[in-house]
């Protein structure tokens, strides 16, 4: 095992009646891309506010580095580099100006650290004087990335970095996370995008403040304990509705133009249910064997009761 | 200490940035003046005016000639009788009429009396009262000049207004408008800055920086002393070469005064910021609980002993009433630290306050 670079103990949160963490523990090593993946709300910007010092909990205990984020906060926020969900950058100041002035209020330079943005940085050096406002969302996340980066920290929070921006600079972005953790920097990442999950060393999911479950992705997967059918029609929106009244059906989900259907059973005989089908009345029946993905499980997760992580 | 320099660099680029922040900066103390020096003002230039002559002679003809030329009046036209004074003044230009009785030089000669009716157009109380006065003192003087007739020895006080001697408006603006637009940028620029930051998200960063709060807010306000600052001494030439306000007293003395009402502006403007989260709220702030007990209740254009007692307490709790009687002091009278200290110390205490309230009001996380 690893060592070990945050630790949260029965770490709770309220804001007035609503419960934003109910009693969350984790641990996250040295050197891993630990992700928090769950919809809005889930309670992942108040955690990272938490750990990054900025907001007190209500109770309980958390480390970073070590270091207490109510005693330690001063040292802490020497250590951590932090990219809030908003992009924390000036917009009447150009990419350089942005970036050399992170760099200053850390006590770092920008010709210092230049080799961990290098791969990052050089892709939007040539925009160096244009007004950080006039760049593109993509863009914006390449400078804000660099900018919590340039003072070299030990560990990196990334609060949704890739939402508002497009599939190919989320791809870009991923890779980019996957070499900085060759560097040694911890990086907590916290997504909406089920599909991102596969990317992190170890992922927990959130949802409602409560942790549901931590494990490798993979792991996560193995455990699921459905079978899954990925069904296709002509017609998706009657299928779901008739494929919830197939009798042994599980849970139903549409993922784009097909639709998974869940056996807690065996799967049944393909024939029986493409007939099944073809008497309601659709037609271009495709029916596969599929993996269950991440947002299966979430989903599966979060409709069974008292399977906590 | 570089953390700290980066950080007032960073706040220059965002001033300069943004012409509109610029254009309050510095067009508006010349704007601002040139607007009380010339447009508002309670002098009287020439004024129109009408004369019914029933007499027409040498006197009569003298006196009309003295006034006229004393630069007040604008003689409009002369009248034929009684029925056109009203008209004229229904016409609305003519501001004032005389009337000299018939035979006025005869009877002045004969009687020592004479006829002659000053009338004003009451209907702006303030200027008809100056008016008639003026008119008055001119017809006097002529009178006591001319030595006719058995005039009996009278007294004829001579007055005299000490430190402004021809009664200029802008004599009192220029300290005003000082006090009211030092209070402005301030204030206003500086917590609207600072909420800024707290709107768009970036002090969440800046928290998590190791920048100390103390550095934060520091390296937000000097920009803003010296942008100030420079507003200042905007005001005080302006006043001196446009509109002739002397600079009596001791110039260093007068900029060092500026500076402390700058920096409690400021410490001011901190407090409010540390408040609120919102430009919105700071703004609204700023303009209601500053711009107009600054313009009202600091004796810049309703003296304060005029006021209702609660009105009078109130006014002793705006700062920019002491910063108002110390440039007064300093540039009209020529006053010295001696004559001001006391209201100086009140600045400085205001100061503290707003500083250690701001220190304690500061919070290093996001919520309380």
């Amino acid at each position: 095992m690893q060592a070990v670079s945050i630790e949260v103990k029965n770490v709770v949160k309220r804001y007035k009646h609503i419960v934003a963490l109910a009693d969350l523990s984790f641990t996250v090593s040295k050197g891993e891309i630990f992700g928090f993946i769950g919809p809005d709300g889930a309670g992942k910007t108040t955690l990272f506010r938490i750990l990054t010092t900025v907001l007190l909990a209500d109770s309980g205990e958390a480390l970073v580095e070590g270091l207490d984020v109510v005693r330690d906060y001063k040292k802490i926020r020497k250590l951590v580099g932090y990219m809030p969900g908003r992009f924390s950058l000036y917009m009447d100041l150009t990419v350089e100006e942005n970036l050399t002035f992170y760099a200053t209020i850390f006590g770092s330079d920008i010709k210092q650290n230049y080799h961990l943005i290098k791969d990052i940085y050089s892709q939007i050096e040539r925009f160096k004087d244009r007004r950080a406002g006039q760049l593109s969302g993509g863009m914006k996340q390449k400078l804000a990335l660099s900018c919590a980066l340039i003072h070299k920290p030990s560990v990196l929070f990334l609060d949704e970095p890739t939402t508002g921006v497009d599939a190919v600079s989320r791809m870009e972005f991923w890779e980019m996370l996957r070499r900085l953790r060759e560097s040694g920097i911890t990086i907590v990442v916290s997504t909406p995008y089920m599909d991102e999950a596969g990317l992190c060393d170890r992922i927990a999911l959130i949802q409602n403040g409560h942790i549901m479950k931590i494990d490798k992705p993979e792991g996560i997967i193995s455990n699921y304990p459905h079978r899954l059918y990925s069904v296709k029609t002509d017609d998706i929106y009657r299928l779901l509705t008739d494929l919830k009244e197939y009798p042994g059906a599980g849970s139903v989900q549409a993922f784009g133009q097909s639709a998974h259907l869940a056996f807690t059973e065996d799967l049944p005989d393909r024939s029986h249910l493409s007939a099944y089908l073809e008497q309601r009345g659709h037609r271009h029946i495709g029916i596969e064997k599929t993996e269950p993905n991440i947002e299966d499980c979430f989903i599966d997760l979060m409709v069974t009761p008292g399977v906590d992580g | 200490m570089k953390r700290f320099w980066g950080f007032v660099v960073k706040e220059f680029y965002h001033i300069f940035r943004d012409y509109r922040t610029l254009l309050i900066l510095f067009g508006m103390p010349a704007v601002q003046l040139l607007l009380f020096g010339y447009v508002i003002t309670n002098e009287i230039k020439n004024a129109r005016i009408a004369v019914l002559d029933l007499s027409k002679d040498e006197v009569t003809r003298k006196i009309t000639e003295k006034i006229v030329s004393s630069g007040y009046f604008l003689l409009e036209k002369n009248l034929t009788g009684y029925h056109e004074i009203e008209e004229s003044f229904k016409q609305g230009n003519i501001k004032m009429v005389i009337v000299y009785g018939a035979e006025f030089s005869g009877n002045l000669q004969k009687k020592g009396v004479a006829d002659i009716q000053i009338l004003g157009d009451a209907s702006d109380p303030n200027t008809a009262n100056i008016l008639v006065n003026y008119a008055r003192g001119i017809v006097n003087n002529y009178l006591v000049s001319l030595n006719v007739g058995d005039i009996p020895a009278m007294v004829v006080p001579e007055v005299r207004m000490q430190y402004n001697p021809e009664l200029k408006g802008v004599y009192m603006f220029v300290p005003g408008i000082m006090a009211m637009l030092l209070m402005l940028i301030s204030a206003l620029m500086t917590s609207i800055s600072i909420t800024r930051e707290k709107e768009l998200g970036t002090m969440e960063l800046l928290l998590v920086s190791p920048l100390r709060p103390v550095q934060i807010i520091v390296g937000k306000v000097i920009p803003y002393v010296l942008l100030a600052f420079i507003d200042a001494c905007i005001i005080i030439l302006m006043g001196k070469y446009v509109f002739n306000v002397p600079v009596e007293g001791n110039i260093l003395l007068l900029l060092m005064e500026a500076f402390l009402y700058i920096v409690m502006a400021l410490s001011l403007g901190i407090l409010i910021s540390c408040i609120t989260n919102s430009q919105q709220i700071a703004m609204t702030m700023s303009l209601l609980a500053l711009m107009l007990p600054t313009i009202l209740l600091s004796g810049f254009i309703f003296p304060v002993e005029n006021m209702p007692v609660i009105l009078q307490w109130l006014c002793r709790i705006m700062p920019p009433k002491y910063f108002i009687t110390i440039v007064k002091a300093i540039m009209l009278k020529g006053n010295g630290l001696l004559y001001v200290w006391k209201e100086t110390l009140i600045l400085i205490g205001f100061t503290t306050i707003f500083i250690l309230l701001s220190v304690k009001k500061f919070n290093v996380r996001l919520e309380p």
